[in-house]
């Protein structure tokens, strides 16, 4: 619980957090003034996404808070689902649904 | 009548924004649960509602506010709750640098009103759609691009607040908990294609998994990291490799 932090910390985690999260979507739409941005930094960027994502959720997806840390067969499958959705139909949505769809189903008739 | 004595120009910008809005509409089905999940999340940590609609509405990144919410609730340094939600926002640099050739000539207020709304649907639709559409101008893109974000927003706002005020009252069948992972995996799975991305995803994976136990997401920092070098490796091998056979 989260009642060791005062109110004002809070207020000052979601300020400076609102404001390092909007410079961070700013800096190169605001300083980049319709250069190209240089090649090595394209390369590290890319990988951003495709490494920050797996890397938060993997960890959430073998052990889920819900279940106390215990591997869930149900939540796996389910993600496995999106993953394999999203890959084939190289789709955002579709992968969303698809998983969403098996969680729902599988949390449902086990 | 209105819009029949509007000049054609504005006529296009209006169908132009239309579009954008029902191209985000599906969206709302991974924003609606994901917000509702929020919510929940953060008023059974001891956030009040002013909290929780002040983050939905000054952050407006849901993964990085539920990783600073965890780890408020790990009592981590104030420090490392901003430090590792920031790092969960990192991706949107690589969104605003490859976004940057088709928008970063603009003026400058509508730079700063676009850099609110870049959210990781707007980055996925304008990447795909600005490169076929030469002859559109900033306008043009920057209208396009608030219909898709305004076709978001209001249900990230208004289901924010709805998961706060109904908390925990969400059945468990729903497992609302696990809408955010699904949601990321989902969002992360189109993109790696190629050698390079899924070397740098298993290497980020691998090594998040290892290092789990790292406290204040260390972990998913350090497999972000590890992933990012792989990728970059392999990219770099396999581009001197093809020039060696020219």
């Amino acid at each position: 619980m989260i009642d060791q932090w005062d109110e004002s910390t809070i207020w000052l985690i979601i300020v400076v957090l609102g404001i390092a999260t909007y410079l961070i979507r700013f800096s190169f739409i605001g300083f980049m003034g319709g250069r190209e941005t240089p090649e090595w930094a394209l390369r590290i960027l890319r990988f951003v996404p495709v490494t920050v994502l797996p890397a938060l959720v993997a960890p959430a997806i073998m052990w889920p808070a819900a279940t106390g840390g215990e591997t869930d067969p149900a939540r796996l499958a389910a993600a496995c689902a999106a993953l394999t959705a999203g890959v084939v139909f190289r789709n955002a949505v579709a992968g969303f649904g698809v998983g969403i769809a098996a969680l729902f189903l599988l949390m449902n008739l086990t | 009548m209105a819009e029949l004595s509007l000049p054609p120009r504005d006529l296009n910008r209006r169908a132009l924004f239309l579009r954008g809005m029902m191209e985000a509409a599906p969206f709302n089905l991974a924003v609606i649960p994901f917000s509702l999940l929020f919510g929940v999340v953060a008023v059974e940590a001891g956030f009040d509602i002013a909290q929780i609609m002040g983050m939905a509405v000054v952050v407006i990144a849901g993964a990085a506010q539920l990783t600073a919410i965890q780890l408020m609730q790990e009592n981590a340094p104030t420090v490392m709750v901003i430090v590792a939600a920031c790092a969960v926002n990192l991706r949107m640099a690589m969104y605003s640098a490859s976004l940057a050739p088709h928008l970063s000539h603009g003026p400058l207020k509508w730079r700063l009103v676009l850099s609110y709304f870049l959210v990781d649907h707007v980055y996925a639709m304008t990447i795909a759609e600005y490169p076929k559409r030469p002859e559109w101008s900033f306008h043009d893109k920057a209208t396009y691009y608030m219909g898709l974000s305004l076709g978001v927003l209001p249900s990230w706002y208004l289901f924010s607040y709805i998961g706060a005020v109904i908390g925990s009252q969400i059945p468990e069948s729903f497992a609302l908990d696990f809408a955010g992972p699904i949601m990321f995996t989902a969002l992360a799975a189109p993109l790696i294609r190629g050698a390079a991305n899924i070397a740098a995803a298993l290497t980020a994976v691998v090594v998040a998994l290892l290092a789990a136990d790292l406290p204040y997401s260390f972990g998913m920092v350090v497999g972000a990291v590890a992933g990012i070098s792989v990728g970059v490796a392999v990219e770099t091998w396999r581009a001197t490799r093809r020039a060696d056979h020219d």
